[in-house]
């Protein structure tokens, strides 16, 4: 074949369908961040300069309270969604655990970020937790009624709860106040990863009942290594990472003021663009996946149906008969970026845990692959991806080795 | 020359990047694709000397950006078990010396991943093979001693002309010093080595551990017993080591491997002139160089990897190949490859399936 089959249009204008991966720095957040970078002071240093800086960093933690409905001082800013996982599954675990040592059990779901995940399996190994697996349907949804009575299997031998508010491969939003609700009738702390949702969704702290929230910068438009753990009064989970008592003693560390104030900057305008965004990005959505059957006829759209169940920039589907790693690679080739799911270390594309506990099996978990939009997504980046699946799903089918 | 869209296969070392490097900039559009052949990327060796580990991945990710080429990691973890480990697990079972880059590049590098890589749009498999096809035909490289064509030399027609191994005509120590201009950081990376599946090096522990224990005993040419042995598959044709036999021979001199017997788990042992093999027989024949021979032909032949090669007359008999050496050959194991060459050229190839020290076997027609 020609070379220009594959590669078509070239690289330098590529169509970029992963924002649930990261999301392109929106410019108001380049330019905070820049210039925020030129000055001096450490947030924590008394003098002039630290003041300077903690005041930037106090504005910003208003803003992010602001736009998630929590208070000031409710907001613990972290490296990421990751650490921010981590502190509260873990840190809530170990508080818990400590006031009575038979709440042990974590009651989570099978298609958690692996920031919860992993968290939880290694307190299974390392802290003697016992994870319930909260099961979930064919569209990834968790049913109120499933945790109530794994709660009832032993209330008071629960630690903590965590359901994400949106998946990040499937775009399921999971009903997280009813669950917030259910896990506060017996007195369990719960806690949602948020990161996905936060971008596009409405995500209010308050409204929402959650007693912990984790939210990141580089999926709402701000820079990679900043997020936040939003933490209700009374919440002291154990600290992670221990060292100089920042963050009311619960995450230490140097604040990174300029990545603070960009990703607080990033959330506002993010939040003020919000309902017009999903709408746009919804539209955009509902053409891709009309776009992506037509021309693939067989493709099966995972997850809720498009509606308020779902993230509005999230399409994904499975491709009968072919490998995801394969299509990416076509697709990569003809200069557009979308993603197979999780991959671990080696880069070796693993069926995706989240497609699994819906039911799917092996080879329908590998053939497939997500399409998420974003601030920068156009309908060109729709057309670019509908002109090419067919032809790459086609000789992706041929390809099949297993 | 026609641009071709070329999969180079990436392991990490300094010669599959060199090889990529070259393809890149003879004009051909070039993937990188590392293939993770463990089934879990750590327990495979780890340091320079393999492959598969993390640690090469990322060495041929970062040469791959070096290069300017795109670059992806192919799972072929599965594929790998079944054609290359297990086959290499069943063969010793069998009382045979496989060679397991042979049967990688015959199963894995030049079936599953071109047939991949051909369905996918891809014209060509390119790999820093010691070696080159000229004009279809599979050759020795130029840097005799670096030759890989031996593990190579099963290929079939199809494969060899979907190939390409841009440093066949290239000393290593050249490779190298062009992989440092090239500003490639695995240039004064170190030669991988052995099997690259087996972590430690000890291909008897690794046996033992997949096969268990399967006591049995080691007898002299007349069949008296010299000693006991916890496995056939511990032992190759021609080995002197590690017998562990007490009694010393008749004559004095060191004791060898003469033949494996794995159903009666014997194994036979006996002095050096007892391993001169004249006659061999070999499965599964392939001709690359020239067509099936129908009359004895005059060639030479090489029996393992890195092995001299022997003077010799080869013909087929109902699908096998037979071989008459001019001159006796020591240490012929059953299941390595007999590679058929007219000089640098490769005629073709069979897998040895039986020796004989004598012409017992049927005679040249
Ligand atoms: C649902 C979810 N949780 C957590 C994370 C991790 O966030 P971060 O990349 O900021 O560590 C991600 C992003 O990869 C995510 O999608």
């Amino acid at each position: 074949m020609s070379s220009q089959n594959l590669r078509g249009g070239g690289r330098d204008e590529i169509v970029y369908l992963d924002h649930a991966a990261t999301t392109p720095m929106l410019p108001v957040a380049i330019e905070a961040m820049a210039s925020e970078l030129g000055r001096l002071g450490n947030p924590s240093s008394l003098h002039n300069a630290g003041r300077r800086a903690r005041r930037v960093v106090e504005e910003s933690r208003e803003q992010i309270a602001e736009v998630f409905g929590a208070r000031p001082s409710e907001v613990i800013f972290t490296s990421g969604g990751t650490e921010a996982d981590n502190l509260a599954v873990k840190g809530l675990y170990w508080t818990r655990r400590a006031a009575a040592p038979r709440r042990r059990r974590i009651l989570t779901t099978s298609v958690e970020h692996h920031a919860v995940l992993d968290s939880v399996r290694w307190l299974e190994e390392a802290e003697g937790a016992e994870a319930a697996w909260l099961g979930v349907d064919s569209t990834g949804l968790v049913r109120p009624e499933v945790l109530r009575s794994a709660i009832e299997r032993a209330p008071e031998g629960v630690a903590v709860v965590s359901v994400m508010w949106a998946n990040n491969e499937v775009g399921t939003v999971q009903p997280v106040s009813e669950l917030a609700a259910v896990a506060h009738e017996s007195g369990i702390p719960f806690h949602s990863d948020a990161v996905q949702a936060a971008a596009q969704l409405p995500v209010d702290f308050a409204d929402s009942g959650a007693d912990a929230l984790t939210v990141t910068g580089h999926k709402l438009g701000g820079p990679v290594g900043v997020g936040a753990l939003i933490l209700a009064r009374g919440m002291e989970p154990v600290p992670v990472l221990h060292g100089g008592g920042q963050e009311r003693d619960i995450r230490s560390g140097t604040l990174d003021a300029p990545a603070i104030r960009a990703f607080a900057v990033a959330a506002a305008a993010a939040a003020a663009r919000r309902e017009y965004e999903a709408k746009r990005l919804a539209e955009l959505r509902d053409e891709l996946v009309r776009q992506v059957l037509a021309a693939v006829p067989d493709a099966v759209l995972n997850g809720a149906p498009p509606g308020p169940g779902r993230l509005p920039g999230n399409a994904h589907f499975s491709f009968p008969g072919c490998e995801g790693d394969a299509l990416l690679m076509l697709l990569d080739a003809r200069g557009i970026a979308c993603s197979t799911g999780s991959a671990c270390t080696a880069g070796v594309a693993e069926p995706s845990h989240v497609l699994l506990a819906m039911g799917a099996d092996d080879s329908r978990a590998r053939g497939s692959l997500r399409f998420s939009l974003g601030h920068t997504s156009t309908q060109a980046d729709v057309d670019a991806l509908g002109g090419a699946i067919g032809e790459a799903v086609a000789r992706a089918k041929r390809a099949v080795t297993r | 020359m026609t641009a071709l869209r070329v999969l180079a296969a990436m392991s990490g070392g300094v010669d599959s990047a060199t090889a990529a490097a070259r393809a890149a900039d003879a004009g051909h559009d070039v993937t990188g694709v590392h293939l993770a052949l463990s089934e879990n990327p750590k327990s495979f060796r780890t340091g320079a000397r393999g492959c598969c580990t993390l640690e090469d991945a990322r060495d041929a990710r970062r040469a791959a950006d070096v290069i300017g080429i795109p670059f992806y990691v192919w799972d072929m973890a599965e594929r790998f078990r079944q054609d290359v480990v297990d086959d290499f697990v069943a063969e010793y079972a069998a009382g045979r010396t496989p060679n397991p880059c042979l049967r990688c590049n015959e199963k894995i590098k030049f079936a599953a991943v071109l047939d991949r890589a051909l369905a996918l749009g891809f014209d060509a498999v390119c790999t820093g093979h010691y070696a080159s096809v000229e004009d279809g035909v599979l050759h020795r490289a130029a840097d005799s001693g670096k030759d890989q064509s031996y593990v190579l030399a099963v290929l079939t027609p199809r494969q060899l002309s979907r190939a390409m191994f841009p440093l066949g005509g290239t000393p290593k120590e050249q490779v190298r010093a062009e992989a440092a201009r090239r500003g490639l950081a695995v240039a004064g990376k170190p030669d991988s080595h052995d099997v690259c599946f087996i972590a430690d090096g000890d291909t008897r522990g690794f046996l033992a551990r997949r096969l268990g224990p399967a006591p049995g005993t080691i007898v002299d040419a007349d069949g008296t017993v010299i000693g006991e042995h916890d496995g056939t598959y511990g032992f190759t044709v021609g080995q002197r080591r590690g017998l562990r036999v007490g009694r010393p021979a008749a004559d004095g001199k060191p004791r060898y491997v003469l033949d494996i017997e794995p159903v009666t788990r014997t194994v036979t042992v006996g002095p050096a002139g007892e391993l001169d093999v004249t006659q061999i027989t070999a499965r599964r024949p392939v001709w690359t160089g020239c067509p099936p021979p129908e009359r004895p032909l005059d060639c030479a032949v090489q029996l393992r990897a890195h092995g001299e090669v022997h003077a010799c007359t080869a013909w087929l008999d109902g699908g096998v190949l037979h071989i008459r050496l001019r001159a006796p050959a020591r240490g012929v194991a059953k299941g390595q490859a007999a590679v058929l060459y007219d000089g640098r050229r490769v005629l073709g190839s069979g897998t040895i399936a039986g020796t004989s020290p004598t012409a017992r076997l049927p005679a040249a027609p």
